[in-house]
C-alpha cells in the first residue's frame, strides 16, 4: 500500500529487509551447496572452485567411497511411500469419522494432536526403549515406521480437518438424494471432491517422512534412512560428495512437491474455469 | 422403485422434531395437495427447512408420520420416496460435467452410459442447456446452474420437488427471472413444488399455497392473496409486510360491527361482527389503505374516557420520514398518541400534495379496511 504522496511506510522497508534476510538464509547456503557439488576432481569442500565435474555425483553410486548412500536412499523412498499411504488412508478415514462428533471425540483428537508438541527425540527414544523392553529388534520398517507415523498422522489429521471444514455436506446429501449408496457416495462424490486435499496429505506424509531425523534416529535399527546417513556422513566424509548427496536429495523433494502442487493446481483450475464465451 | 406416476400429495401428521433440547417443529399437521406450488415461508429458525428435510428424508421426525401419495415414508431411503431435492447452493458436483451431473441418479441405479446420457440430454433440452452438456458447473452462470440442478432433480421423475431457498444464491434481477421459470416448470410438469423461502415477495409471487411458519408452528396456511389481504395472525401481518398492526381491546360490539380501543386510547371502528366485548385482539391495517390529509391545525378532541376520539378514524400525526421508493412513497408517521404508523402512497397521488418531514397531517381509513387478525 502506498500513501497518498506515493511514498511507502517504514514498515514496508522493515519487512522487505527481513524477507531478504529470510531468503538469504534459506536459499543462500543451499545455492552454495549446489555449486560446490559440481566441484572439480581435485577441489576441496570450500571455495574456490577447482574446475567443474560430475565426479562427486558419480561417486555416490560407488559403494566404497561414500558407504551406504544408495541403500539409504532407496530405504528412505520406500519408507516415505509406506508412511504416505498409511497417513493418507488413516487421516481421510479419521477426518470423515470426526465429522460425526462422537462421544469423546475431542479427547481422542487432542490425544492424537499432542504428539506434535512432544519433543521428537524423546518419542524416538521411548519407542527404542520399549522395543528393547519387549525384546524386539528395532528396524526401520517397524519401530522406524511407527516413530514416523507419530509425526505424520497428526499432521494429516489436521490437514483433513481444514479440508473438511470447507467441504459442503450438501454434496453428500445430494448424492444420497439421487440414490447413491453410502459407498457410491464416498467413491463418486466425497473422495473426488476432496482429492486436492488428499493429495496434500500424501505430499505431507512423503516429505515429512523423507527428511525426518529426530524420531527416526534412535528407533531405526541397524540400517539408516537417508537423513541419518547424511548426518553420519557429515562427521566422516570430507569430500564434496556430501554436497552431491545434498543436491540429489533436495532435487527429489522438489520433484515430489512440484508434482503434487501441479496436480492440485490442475484439478482446481479444471473446476474453477470461468465461463469463456 | 420410483413412484413416477404416484400422487405427490404430501401429508405431515403430528410431526415433532427436536434437536437435543431445542424443538424445531412442534406437533405439526399439514397436507400439501398434489400438483400445487407450495411455499413454506418464515424467518430463519422457524422450522421450515427442517420440514423440507424431513420430507426428503435427510432428517427423521422425533414423532409423527410423513406420507407421500398416501404411504408412510418413514424409514424409506430418500430415493424411494418419490421426492427430489434442490439444494440451496445447488450442490452440483464440481468434478462432473453438466451431463454427468444430470445423469448421476441413473448411474447410481446402474443404467448404461448410452441410456443415461440419452435421458440426461433429454432433460437438458427441457431446461434449454443441451449446448452446455460438456461444461463443468463452475463454467456456468448462476441461473444456468440452477437449471442444471433442476434437471438433475427431475431425472428421477419425482412426484414432488423440494426446493431449499433455491433463489437465494442469485442476484436480484436473476432471482425474479428464475422464479418465473420455476413457476413455469411447475405448471408444465404438474408435480408439487415445495419451496422453502424467507422472502415474502417470492412466496406471494410463486405459491398457490403459502404456509407461514413461526417457531416451529404454522401461523397461517392459505392462498397467497389471502395471506396478504387477510393475514391470520399478528405475526403474519408483521412478517408479510405492508401492514400496521395494533393491539386493541373490544369495547362494544353490535350488529353493524365493533368499537375497539387501541394503544394509547385511540378509538378504532371495524365492520367485523361477532367480536366479544372485553377481549384482546390485534388489528392489521394495510399501509396502502391509509389516506393522508394535510392538516392546518390539530383535529384532536379528548373524549370522556380520557382517550382520543376522532371523527371516523382520522388521526393527527407528524411525518417522521419520507422515503421515495419509485412506484410508491413510504411515510413513517409518529402519531400524537405516541404510536407509529407506516403509510405507502402511489407516487402519483403523493406528488399531487406532497408532505415533508415534520409536517402535521391527518390520516384516515375506512372501517372496512380494519382487519382483525386475532
Amino acid at each position: 500500500m502506498r500513501s497518498a504522496d506515493g511514498s511507502r511506510p517504514w514498515t514496508f522497508y522493515f519487512f522487505a529487509a527481513f524477507f531478504t534476510l529470510f531468503v538469504m538464509f534459506l536459499y543462500g547456503p543451499m545455492t552454495v551447496i549446489y555449486i560446490l557439488s559440481f566441484q572439480g576432481p581435485q577441489g576441496g569442500m570450500t571455495f574456490p572452485m577447482n574446475g567443474f565435474s560430475l565426479e562427486w555425483f558419480q561417486s555416490l553410486f560407488a559403494q566404497k567411497r561414500v558407504g551406504e548412500i544408495a541403500g539409504a536412499f532407496v530405504r528412505s523412498i520406500e519408507l516415505a511411500l509406506v508412511v504416505a499411504v498409511i497417513t493418507v488412508v488413516l487421516s481421510v478415514v479419521a477426518g470423515l469419522a470426526f465429522r460425526r462428533r462422537f462421544r469423546g471425540s475431542a479427547f481422542v483428537f487432542y490425544l492424537a494432536i499432542a504428539s506434535l508438541i512432544m519433543p521428537g527425540l524423546f518419542v524416538g527414544l521411548g519407542i527404542a526403549l520399549s522395543f528393547r523392553l519387549i525384546g524386539v529388534d528395532t528396524r526401520w520398517y517397524t519401530s522406524g515406521l511407527g516413530a514416523q507415523l507419530t509425526w505424520t498422522l497428526p499432521f494429516g489429521l489436521l490437514i483433513m480437518f481444514a479440508v473438511l471444514g470447507r467441504f459442503n455436506r450438501a454434496y453428500e446429501e445430494a448424492a444420497t438424494d439421487l440414490g447413491a449408496t453410502s459407498w457410491q457416495r464416498v467413491r463418486e462424490v466425497t473422495l473426488p471432491i476432496l482429492l486436492p486435499g488428499i493429495i496434500g496429505v500424501t505430499l505431507f506424509g512423503l516429505t515429512l517422512s523423507y527428511d525426518e531425523l529426530a524420531r527416526t534416529a534412535l528407533g531405526v535399527g541397524s540400517q539408516n534412512t537417508l537423513p541419518l546417513e547424511i548426518w553420519a556422513m557429515t562427521t566422516t566424509i570430507t569430500s564434496p560428495a556430501l554436497y552431491a548427496v545434498g543436491a540429489v536429495t533436495t532435487a527429489v523433494s522438489f520433484v515430489v512437491i512440484i508434482t503434487a502442487l501441479t496436480a492440485i493446481a490442475l484439478i482446481q483450475r479444471r473446476r474453477a474455469r470461468i465461463v469463456q464465451e | 422403485m420410483v413412484q413416477a406416476t404416484g400422487s405427490g400429495e404430501v401429508a405431515i401428521l403430528g410431526v415433532t422434531k427436536r434437536f437435543g433440547p431445542t424443538t424445531a417443529v412442534e406437533n405439526l399437521d399439514l397436507t400439501i395437495p398434489h400438483g400445487s406450488y407450495c411455499c413454506l415461508l418464515g424467518p430463519s429458525g422457524c422450522g421450515k427447512t427442517t420440514i423440507l428435510r424431513m420430507i426428503a428424508g435427510h432428517e427423521k421426525p422425533t414423532a409423527g408420520d410423513i406420507r407421500i401419495g398416501g404411504q408412510s415414508v418413514l424409514g424409506l431411503p430418500q430415493i424411494q420416496r418419490g421426492t427430489a431435492m434442490m439444494f440451496q447452493s445447488y450442490a452440483l458436483f464440481p468434478h462432473r460435467s453438466v451431463l454427468d451431473n444430470v445423469a448421476f441418479a441413473l448411474k447410481m441405479r446402474g443404467a448404461g452410459t448410452a441410456d443415461r446420457h440419452a435421458k440426461a440430454r433429454e432433460l437438458l433440452t427441457k431446461v434449454q442447456l443441451e449446448k452446455f452438456a460438456d461444461r463443468l458447473p463452475a463454467q456456468l452462470s448462476g441461473g444456468q446452474q440452477q437449471r442444471v440442478a433442476l434437471a438433475r432433480a427431475l431425472v428421477t421423475d419425482p412426484s414432488a420437488l423440494l426446493l431449499d431457498e433455491p433463489l437465494s444464491a442469485l442476484d436480484p434481477f436473476l432471482r425474479i427471472r428464475m422464479r418465473e421459470e420455476l413457476k413455469h416448470f411447475q405448471r408444465r410438469l404438474g408435480i408439487s413444488f415445495i419451496h422453502v423461502t424467507h422472502s415474502q415477495d417470492e412466496a406471494l409471487a410463486l405459491a398457490d399455497l403459502v404456509i407461514v411458519m413461526n417457531a416451529g408452528r404454522i401461523e397461517q396456511l392459505a392462498p397467497a392473496r389471502t395471506v396478504f389481504d387477510q393475514p391470520g395472525t399478528a405475526f403474519v401481518a408483521r412478517f408479510i409486510g405492508g401492514h400496521n398492526v395494533f393491539a386493541c381491546t373490544v369495547e362494544a360490539a353490535d350488529g353493524a360491527g365493533a368499537r375497539l380501543r387501541g394503544p394509547h386510547g385511540i378509538a378504532i371502528a371495524t365492520a367485523r361482527r361477532g367480536l366479544t366485548p372485553g377481549s384482546a385482539i390485534h388489528v392489521a391495517l394495510r399501509t396502502d389503505r391509509i389516506r393522508i390529509k394535510r392538516a392546518a391545525q390539530r383535529l384532536m378532541a379528548v373524549g370522556a374516557g380520557g382517550g382520543i376520539d376522532m371523527p371516523r378514524g382520522s388521526l393527527p400525526s407528524r411525518v417522521a420520514a419520507v422515503e421515495y421508493q419509485g412506484a410508491v412513497v413510504k411515510l413513517r408517521l409518529e402519531a400524537d398518541w405516541g404510536g407509529e404508523l407506516t403509510v405507502t402512497q402511489p407516487d402519483q397521488s403523493f406528488y399531487v400534495a406532497p408532505v415533508a418531514e415534520g409536517d402535521i397531517v391527518a390520516i384516515e381509513w375506512d372501517d372496512s379496511d380494519v382487519h382483525i387478525v386475532g
